[in-house]
Order: structure tokens, then sequence, then C-alpha cells
């Protein structure tokens, strides 16, 4: 496959990973052969509703998944930049090369900060944990400095460094997880709705910040959200999961533009626009299938307002949305064997006023 | 294919198809007494089953109380004997005439722990009821009325919480006629606070919620309120209160009875293991005199502890053992 | 601070109210305590007449005073280390016979509590660790049924076994060889103390150690599926740092407060202990004065066995404060 727009070296390849969760009354496959390429200096933006496999894809990169969950195949690469003819194979890594390959080059930051912090051991000793464990050379006294420093980078002040995190507010707390994440450069960060948690107003100030601090650092990120609208500003390349799959990949001017596939114009849509006149709300009716009992064919097709006959049975996948272009997306409504002119843009909006006209709700 | 939407499988109204609605219906009303009540026993003891074996440690202590209690019900029936009636052979080993051999006064051990067997289950079970009401009681009430009587009684709680119970049981009991109603008395007025704590703290969370709110507006008197509304919804942790407690209740009592606070008429496991003591069992070497009592002790303890954590397992999954699925096609790679 | 104060005025009153129930128990009983006392006495050996009058004087059957002034004058003589006289040991006093047998209790209490506490923590985090394997399994298992296990009952099996058929240690229990030894800060006398207590403390911790394993087995289950746990584990750090630093550390707290809640029943334990073992504490002391119906004496060490457990409780909420600095802030509940 090539990627024609972007000359930056890859940086993260994960191909056809898949992830089941074995419980006892049936398997869950919570990421289902997932594809996609993280570049340098890039932000690929994951959405997608609540148990659509995007946190759990992100804890498989990592290797943080716990049984039940298991890795059932796929692989995940690794370009160091410093040598990128050497690709880790991240999933093969031995106990000790993983803890060396954690938070140096790969580092998280957690949706829930209060949960993602000991509570018993104050912000300083947590960031010093890590320089600790990962910078033997470093004297107390340079790890102490050095956690100073990160505090003054995301902007808390110098005095907190011996607070506990209850002690925090919401946002410094956010705040803190993030410099623990800086704290050894790494090269990609994957944020877990990093600010769900949070109020907007702090919302805004924090990710001002992440972008502010990307641009210094220059490190990947891999943002987790359900708000799509957040990701049309700031990611680079935005994927869209549903129901284990990835359905749409597409940059951020193309998925605003023209967005493809029916959910993902469902997804951006179901906000309503400051601007504008008065319309009635657009949602996507139903729920997220049970993904142990997921529909046959496409997953989406029992909410999806155009499924035919042929989404009942067949399985779309990822391909571009015509021959040459960067955007990706699976439906059958862009492949050519079961449809034979895609629709545009205009006209997936109509039926989906058409839609919501008829529903009723405001 | 034309240029308009494909026909759409799905409706386009938002109402799902509702599969509650969807249910067979009853099979028809059964048409005697007779088989009503068949129906109703069948209907009982099928969900008793599927209750009891829900989990494997549920199954296992429900096997081992079982057992003790069917040997308390029925144990005698086989057996007809005084379990205090001398006999010539003092301190014998086990053999075919005597299973569990004899003891000092000659009696037959093995007829001593039956009966035995009913006398400390019937104590255990009725002091333990005896405590889930005082404890209950004072819990409900002091988590629903809230203000001053709470803040009198939660002090009250912990106050008797705090004093470690068998010795305030020791200090009660030696004044008293050496009886198992004293025992029974002192042992439920001292192990009561624990429940009382729990089942306070289950209440006053409870107390907040819509369904106590919507009730006391519609003019319910407290009284109803607290036994017919909020007692049912904490059912499941009154249970585990319970098996917590008899567990506890049934050692207070066998330790009791080991101190001879007991009455020395009565043949339960602690009054046989406080008889070996003081007759010299070790030094006798008699171990099927004093092991039998206090294996008993620890078994039907068991019983009980593995029922508590197989509840526990099912409030809480994530105590639970996993059970992987089978795994069949894919490699797993973690 | 203030939940500190609470949990203090908790015990006071609850030493105020052992020591009123103390006081009124015996004034319950219908009749004449002292006569009653005085009859079962004269059961058990000859009696003098003196002690009846003694008796009478102890429970207040004679005196003219009303019930409220008995009751100040017995709170009085407690403030004073005035436990009364023991029948069993006449005519040391109870306060006597505490101070002679105290030690001997403290010290198997402390060792015994310590490498059971220790221990069974240590272990516990370690089943939850390798969770689902078979050491955790069988042991879960093992533990569930030493949990229920009868003090004097355990004691009483672990004496037969070891000293009476296996012969490694005395039969006739005891602190120490008396034959041999007195109590000296001499090596010989200390080895031999030790030899004896080896086997009362094996029982002690063979009976409590299945407590601490499994509340802190679970407790490290439920604190391992915490988001900070994960988060460590994705910081790269050690297993052991994780396991300790992060999980163990927060799953220790609960630990601590049953730990202080369970205390009153070690000690109650122990007394039973002492008794099959024949160790020259007070529980081996009590046990003598509910045989012989000696009522001052146990009054006396069981209104100190519930002093000692309060004082423990509050040691133990201390602790807690330490370790948990989310408690340090005013707490109004």
């Amino acid at each position: 496959m090539m990627d024609v727009s972007y000359q930056k070296q890859p940086l993260l390849e994960v191909k056809h990973l898949s992830v089941d969760y074995l419980a006892g009354n049936g398997t869950v496959h919570a990421v289902d052969d997932v594809s996609f390429t993280l570049r340098r200096g890039e932000i690929l933006g994951l959405a997608g509703e609540s148990g659509s496999g995007k946190s759990t894809l992100a804890y498989a990169i990592a290797r943080l998944l716990n049984p039940p969950a298991v890795i059932t195949g796929g692989e995940v690469r690794y370009y160091p930049p410093a040598r990128p003819a050497e690709a880790i194979n991240v999933l093969g890594l031995s106990p000790a090369q993983l803890r060396a390959f954690r938070w140096n080059d790969l580092a998280i930051v957690f949706q829930s900060a209060m949960n993602a912090l000991n509570p018993v051991m104050n912000i300083g000793a947590q960031i010093v944990d890590v320089l600790a464990t990962h910078r033997p050379g470093m004297s107390a006294k340079q790890r102490r400095e050095r956690a100073l420093e990160l505090l003054r980078l995301v902007g808390i002040a110098p005095d907190r460094i011996n607070s506990y995190p209850h002690e925090l507010s919401g946002g410094m707390r956010q705040r803190a997880v993030i410099a623990i994440a800086l704290a050894l450069k790494p090269d990609i960060i994957i944020m877990d709705e990093p600010t769900t948690a949070l109020d907007v107003v702090v919302q805004r100030e924090i990710l001002a910040e992440i972008m502010a601090l990307r641009k210094d650092f220059d490190f990947s990120v891999i943002f987790i959200t359900h708000d799509l609208s957040l990701l049309l500003e700031l990611a680079d390349q935005v994927a869209i999961m549903y129901a284990g799959r990835i359905v749409e990949k597409a940059t951020q001017r193309e998925l605003y533009k023209e967005p493809r596939h029916p959910y993902s114009y469902g997804l951006i849509h179901s906000f309503p626009s400051l601007h504008g006149p008065r319309r009635r709300a657009l949602g996507i009716p139903g729920s997220p299938p049970d993904l142990r009992d997921a529909p046959a064919g496409c997953a989406f097709h029992p909410r999806c307002p155009f499924a035919t006959i042929d989404c009942t049975t067949a399985l779309p996948l990822l391909r571009p949305v015509s021959a040459g272009t960067t955007q990706q997306v699976a439906c059958h409504l862009y492949d050519p064997q079961f449809t034979a002119e895609p629709p545009t843009t205009a006209a997936i909006a109509a039926t989906y006023e058409a839609r919501a006209e008829g529903s009723g709700v405001r | 294919m034309s240029q308009s939407p494909p026909s759409p499988l799905v409706p386009t109204t938002l109402g799902e198809h509702d599969s509650l609605s969807s249910a067979p219906a009853l099979q028809g009303k059964p048409k005697t007494p007779l088989a009503a009540g068949l129906a109703i026993i069948r209907a009982g003891l099928s969900a008793f089953w599927h209750t009891v074996t829900i989990n494997g440690k549920v199954m296992a202590g429900s096997a081992i109380i079982g057992f003790f209690v069917l040997v308390a019900l029925f144990g005698l029936i086989f057996v007809h004997q005084d379990p205090l009636a001398y006999t010539s052979d003092l301190v014998a080993a086990p053999s075919a005439a005597h299973w569990l051999g004899t003891n000092q006064a000659g009696n037959d051990v093995f007829i001593q722990m039956l009966v035995g067997t009913q006398v400390t289950l019937f104590w255990s079970f009725v002091t333990g009821l005896a405590v889930l009401v005082i404890s209950a009681t004072i819990g409900l009430v002091s988590g629903y009325f809230g203000g001053a009587v709470d803040d009198v009684f939660s002090v009250i709680i912990n106050v008797f919480l705090v004093i470690p119970s068998l010795p305030l049981a020791i200090v009660a009991s030696q004044y008293f006629a050496r009886t198992e109603v004293t025992i029974a008395v002192v042992v439920a007025l001292t192990n009561w606070p624990w429940g009382a704590r729990v089942i306070r703290a289950q209440t006053l969370s409870m107390r907040s919620r819509e369904f106590v709110t919507a009730a006391r507006a519609g003019g319910e008197r407290s009284w109803r309120l607290i036994f017919a509304e909020i007692l049912p919804n904490q059912v499941s942790i009154v249970a585990a209160n319970f098996v917590t407690t008899t567990i506890q209740v049934l050692l207070a009592i066998a330790g009791l009875e080991f101190l001879g606070f007991g009455s020395t008429l009565t043949v339960s496991w602690g009054t046989i293991l406080y008889g070996a003591y003081n007759q010299g069992a070790l030094i006798l070497g008699a171990w099927w005199w004093f092991v039998p009592p206090g294996l008993c002790i620890a078994l039907l303890g068991s019983g009980l502890a593995l029922l508590n954590f197989g509840i526990d397992e099912l409030a809480d999954p994530r105590l639970r053992r996993e059970r992987p699925a089978k795994n069949t096609n894919k490699k797993a790679v973690a | 601070m203030r939940h500190l104060i609470r949990r203090l005025t908790i015990y006071l009153l609850a030493v105020w109210a052992a020591v009123t129930l103390n006081f009124f128990l015996p004034r319950l009983v219908p009749g004449d305590p002292a006569s009653a006392l005085f009859f079962r006495l004269s059961q058990h050996g000859s009696v003098s007449p003196n002690l009846l009058n003694a008796l009478k004087i102890e429970f207040g059957v004679d005196t003219k005073d009303p019930l409220w002034v008995q009751y100040f004058q017995y709170l009085n003589n407690l403030l004073h280390g005035n436990l009364g006289v023991s029948t069993t040991f006449f005519p040391n006093t109870v306060a006597d016979v505490i101070n002679q047998n105290i030690r001997w209790t403290l010290t198997l209490l402390t060792v015994s509590v310590l490498i059971s506490f220790a221990l069974g923590t240590l272990i516990g985090i370690f089943m939850a660790w390798r969770r689902g394997s078979a050491f955790d399994t069988t042991l879960s298992s093992l533990m569930t049924f030493f949990y229920s296990l009868l003090y004097p009952w355990l004691a009483f099996v672990a004496l037969y076994f070891f000293a009476f058929v296996l012969g490694w240690f005395p039969v006739l229990g005891g602190g120490y060889d008396a034959s041999q030894y007195t109590p000296g800060w001499d090596p010989g006398f200390i080895l031999d103390a030790a030899y004896h207590a080896i086997l009362p403390a094996f029982t002690i911790v063979l009976s409590t150690i299945a407590g601490w394993m499994l509340t802190m087995r679970n407790t490290m289950i439920t604190t391992l599926s915490e988001d900070y746990v994960m988060m460590a584990k994705a910081k790269g750090l050690t297993s052991r740092r994780v396991m300790f630093a992060y999980a163990a550390r927060n799953a220790i707290l609960p630990s601590v407060t049953s730990f202080a809640l369970a205390l009153g029943g070690v000690i109650g334990g122990q007394l039973f202990v002492e008794a099959i073992f024949s160790y020259p504490g007070i529980g081996f002391s009590l046990f003598q004065g509910i045989q012989n119906d000696d009522f001052a004496l146990t009054q006396g060490i069981l209104l100190l066995v519930i002093l000692t457990t309060v004082v423990m409780n509050l040691i133990a909420d201390l602790l807690y404060t330490v370790l948990d600095p989310r408690v340090r802030q005013e707490r109004s509940a």
C-alpha cells in the first residue's frame, strides 16, 4: 500500500492485530484485524464509541493486556528514530527488553489520572521512580532536578512536588500524569481519553499544553477519544473504529470534508453545530453490538441507513475510496463489486436528515 | 443499480424490536391444588439446587454443612444409645464395638459425637439467629433514623466492637449458672456488633435512594418501611453476615464450653473437649477422644467459610477463578 | 486529627464500659454473691471464715453504702491498682499474680503475632501475584480449613503429636524447666525459655496466619486490577517494585485495620493456648481462676486483657494514619 502524501518515516507499524477476550460465555473479538502506521511527528486519532476496541488496541500495542485478554494475531513493529533499520518486534520482546522499551520509547497517559496515580506516593516520587529504573546513571539530586523541570514544563508549581494525588485538582493531576509520561522523552505517547474526565475549560488548557509540548519534543501521539470533533482539530490522521475494526482511515481534512463511511458521518454530525439553521438532532439509532455475538457481515449493518443484503453476509475490508487516494474506508458502498456509484457526502447527509426528521427527536 | 439509496433492511423508526414481547407465554395453569403444590415444590427445589451449585466454593461449603445437618437430623435414628451410658471398657481405642473408642468414664465417643452434632448445630444455629436479629435491628434502626439516634447507636456499636468478645463473654459467664442457655445468651450479646456495623452502613446508603423517598412520600410508616422495603434489599449482605456470624458463634460456644462454662449434663463438641482436657486424655494418649470434636468444629467452620468465600466471589467478580474458554485455532501472544 | 480524637473517645468509653460491666454483673446475680461464692469455694476445699468477710466487703453485701458510692470506691481501687486478693494464690493479691506472669504472656504474644502477620501478609502477596497457580489454590484451600480451628484444639493436637508422640518437646509444657533453671538473664535460662515457647508460638501462629493470608490475598487481587498498577507496569518498573511499592503498599491498608480488629481474638485465643501448655502467663492464671471461681483474679485479668486490646487498637489506628496519606487531612466522617 503506497501512502503517497507523507514523506515522513514510519515510527510504529501495526499489522493485522487481533485481540480476543476469552470469557466463559463466549469469546469477544475486541480488536479484529487492525492495521495502521504511525509516522514521526504525527498525531493519529483513534475514534469510536465505548466498546469499539480503541483502548484495548492501545493496551495491546503496549502489551499491557491482562488475562482474559490475549493477542491472537498480528504484528507490531517499532522503528527507533535513531536506528530505523533495526525494527523492533514489540510482541516478541522478552520481559527484560519489554521493560526497557516501556516508557523509554512508548509512554501512556491514562484516562483517569486519579486512578492512574498511586494514592500513597507523592507525585515527585512517581516521576523519580521512572528515572531511577531507566537511568541508573543519574544521581538522586539529578533525578529531583529533572522532576522539578518536568513539573515546570507542564505548569505545576515546583512546591507541589511532595503533594499526594488527592491533594491536587483534577487538571493538575492530569498534568502530573503528562509530566511522568514525558520523563524519558519517549517517541510515542498513547493518550487514552486524557481530557474526558475534566471540565471543558481545563480540557482546552491541557490540550493546548499537549500540543505545545509536542512541538518542543517532537513525539508522536496516538490520541484515543470518542469526541471526534476534537480529533478533527488536532489529529493529522484519524482512524475510526467500530466493533473492533477500523472502518475509515483518513487525514483530518479528508474526514472533515468528506466522511465516507455512514458511521463516520453519523459520528461527526451527532454533535450539534453552533452555527447554521436549527435542525433536528442527528444521531445513530441503536447501540453498538454485543461483540460475543456480532452481526454477520458488516457489524454496522443493523444501524446503517444504507444497508443491503450483501452487507449482512460479506465483511467489508479496508480499502482506498478510489484508486490512488489516501482515504480508506471499509464499506460496500465504495466497493465496485457491490455498488456501481458510491454516494456523495450530500447523499449521505440527506439520508440521515430524512431519518432525523422522521424520528421525532428534537 | 439506481441512484437512490438501496432499500434499507432496518425500519427508519427508532423503536427496536422488543425481545420481551416475544417471550413464550406460560404453559397453562395447573389443574389441581396437588399439582400446584408439587409444581411449587419442584420450582423451589430447582431454585435451591441452582443456588447451591452456582459456584465451586458454595457447592463444597454446602456439601459439608449439609453432611453435618443430615447427621444431626438422622444420625441418632440408627443408633439408640445413651451417650452417657457407662460401659466396662475404659479409655479403649477405636474398635468394632466402639467406632471412636471410649473415654475415661467408659462412654462411647462415637455416640457422644452424634449427640454432640445435634446439640452443637442446634445451639450454633439458634445463637447465630439471635445475633442476626439483634444486629439487624440495631443496624437498621440506627441507619434508617440517622441523626441523634444513629450517633448514639454507632458509638455503642463501636465501643462493643473494640471490647474483645471472648474475655467479655468469660466475664459475664462466670457469675451465672453453667448451662447452655447461659452460653447462648452471653455469646449472642457479645457478637452482634460486627453485623450491626455492616447493616447500618448499608442502610445508611439505601436511605437516600429513591424508592425509600417514594415510599415515605406515600406515607408509609417507618417500621413497615424498614422491614418490608429496606431489609429485603439487603438479603445478600445479611445472608453473608449470618454465615460469618455462625462461624464465630460456633467457635465462641465451643471455647466457652471448653473452659467449663457448659452444663455437665450436656454433650456437645465443646464439652467433649472439656472432658478430654480435664480428664487427661493427653497423658492417656487417647487421641480418639479429643481429635474428633475439634476436627468436626474445624470442618464445619471450613464449610461455612467456603460458603462465605463463594458468596464473596459472586459479589466481586474480580475474585473469581479465571476459567479460560477453549481457544481452538489461534495461537496466543500475550 | 479529629478522626483520631473520635477513636480515642470510643476507646475510653470502651474501657469505661468494661469496667462498669465488671462492677455490675456480679451484683445482677440474684441472691448474695458473697455467700454463693463462699459456698462454691468451700466445695473446693477448706476455706477460712475470714474469707467470707473479705468477700462480703468486696461485693459490698453488708455495707450500708448506696450502690453509687460502692461504684466510685471500686473505680478508685482500680485506679490505684488494687484489684483485690486472689483466692487461688491466697494471700497474693491479683496485682501480684499479674505482675509476675504478664511478661511471659507479652513475649509470647508479641513474637507470635509479629511472625504470623509478617509471614501471612508476605505469603498472601505472593499468592495474589501467582493467582490461579497450584501454589495459590492449594494454600487457599488449606487456609480455609485452618481459619476455623479452635485454638485449644490445635494446641492439644500439637502437644499430643510433637510432645507425646514424637517427644521433641516437653509434654508437661510450662515456661521453663523449674528443676534446672531459675528466671534470670543468663543464656541458659533464656534458651530454655525459648525452647518451651516454640510449641505454643507455633500453635498461635498456625491459628492466626490463615486470616492474614487470605485477607492480604484478596485485597491484593483487587488492588492488582487498579489502574495505577497498570501504569506502574507500563512505566517499565521491575515486577518487585510494582508488587511492593505500588500494589502491596496499598493493599496492606485494609490488613492493618483488620489486624486491629482481630487482635482481640488473638489475645483471647492465646489464653487457651497458655492453658493447654501450662505456659505461665496470665492466660494460664485466668484458666486456673475460672476453675477455682476466683472472681477477683479473673476480673482483674480480663480487665487487663480488654485494656490491652484497646491500646493495641489505638496503635493500629495511629499506624494507619501514618501509612495512608489520605486520612491525614480533616475528615468529617
